[in-house]
């Protein structure tokens, strides 16, 4: 994936994040503060917004970009969250111009310490990390198996729909969801959701753009 | 004299915890408020919120009131973002908005320091509202 492919594979994040605005505000409705959805749709509306009106030099400026506005337009918790995660890809993304699968494990380890350093989660907590993290043990094997961009995606989305499942069976431990403790078993967590979401849409660019 | 950042979902709560806490502290209190969503919509804005913090630090520190959930992640997110030499000098009270911020703006305008500051909006927690 090259930098000019960039705007395309935000393009395939917030189409999506966009497309499952009221899924993820009504798994939000059960077991927080059914913002979730529209918070992140206006946060990537935004970022659509943004990335048309001043197109990025390059990966680590874009991805920049994309951390700003979801930190100052999607208005919950998930907006300093992501924003920081993609403030870290930017980091990480340094120098870069295309997207291998080192350089995708690197950013997501990146995008992953710096929600769990600020959002104080870990595995277990029923939040994105459960989504996160299993994503990132699988790509990170599928890439020591010497696997390509889009295998090393397609383990890290299968592990994070995993995952998603996995915080049905937990209660919550971690923002507005945690008071309601044991009675949050049963439901999927939305942060979770949107992690598997945004991971999917990456993966399915990836495979279109590989075919081009 | 430390500086008093109010962060709230709502533009409205920010503004109104301002003019309370001025109102109580006196025209030299430098108290910034940074509530909601520039759409005007209600939520949290970690760069508007870095603003206020850089607008009320004039070099003696600066606290940061704030309501609840994602005030408290887009204030870190805002700490994060502040050029290094700020850095040290911001502190987050653990305190209830409206009441902390009457503390700390009164202490704040008597010249305390920043740790004084921050047990003044602290103390708010353990007050009685009926005696």
């Amino acid at each position: 994936m090259g930098s000019s492919c960039f705007a395309g594979a935000m393009e395939a994040v917030s189409s999506a994040v966009i497309k499952n605005k009221d899924m993820l505000t009504d798994l939000d409705r059960v077991i927080g503060d059914a913002d979730h959805g529209i918070n992140m749709a206006r946060g990537f509306e935004a970022v659509m917004k943004k990335l048309e009106s001043a197109p990025p030099q390059d990966l680590q400026s874009g991805l920049k970009t994309v951390a700003m506005t979801l930190i100052s337009t999607v208005g919950g918790a998930s907006g300093p969250l992501y924003g920081t995660a993609f403030l870290r890809c930017s980091k990480a993304a340094e120098g870069a111009s295309t997207v291998t699968a080192e350089l995708a494990e690197k950013m997501l380890r990146a995008a992953i310490d710096g929600i769990e350093s600020l959002g104080k989660a870990s595995k277990g907590d029923k939040t994105m990390i459960d989504a996160l993290e299993p994503a990132y043990a699988a790509l990170s094997e599928k890439m020591k198996q010497g696997g390509s961009l889009l295998e090393c995606m397609e383990s890290a989305c299968g592990a994070a729909d995993k995952g998603v499942e996995y915080t049905k069976t937990i209660p919550a431990k971690k923002g507005r969801a945690s008071y309601l403790g044991e009675r949050s078993i049963g439901h999927q967590d939305p942060g979770a959701t949107s992690s598997a979401i945004i991971l999917k849409a990456l993966t399915e660019y990836c495979r279109t753009a590989g075919k081009e | 004299m430390v500086g008093i950042v109010i962060v709230s979902h709502s533009a409205k709560i920010a503004e109104g915890v301002r003019d309370l806490a001025a109102q109580m502290a006196g025209d030299g209190a430098k108290i910034i408020p940074a509530g909601g969503l520039e759409s005007g919509e209600i939520g949290t804005d970690a760069v508007r919120i870095m603003e206020a913090i850089q607008k009320a630090d004039s070099g003696d520190g600066v606290v940061v009131m704030v309501d609840m959930g994602s005030s408290i992640l887009s204030t870190k997110t805002a700490m994060a973002m502040l050029p290094d030499e700020m850095k040290g000098r911001v502190k987050i009270a653990d305190a209830p908005i409206v009441e902390g911020s009457m503390g700390a703006a009164v202490c704040a305008s008597g010249n305390a320091g920043i740790s004084e500051v921050i047990s003044a909006a602290e103390e708010a927690k353990d007050m009685k509202k009926l005696q």
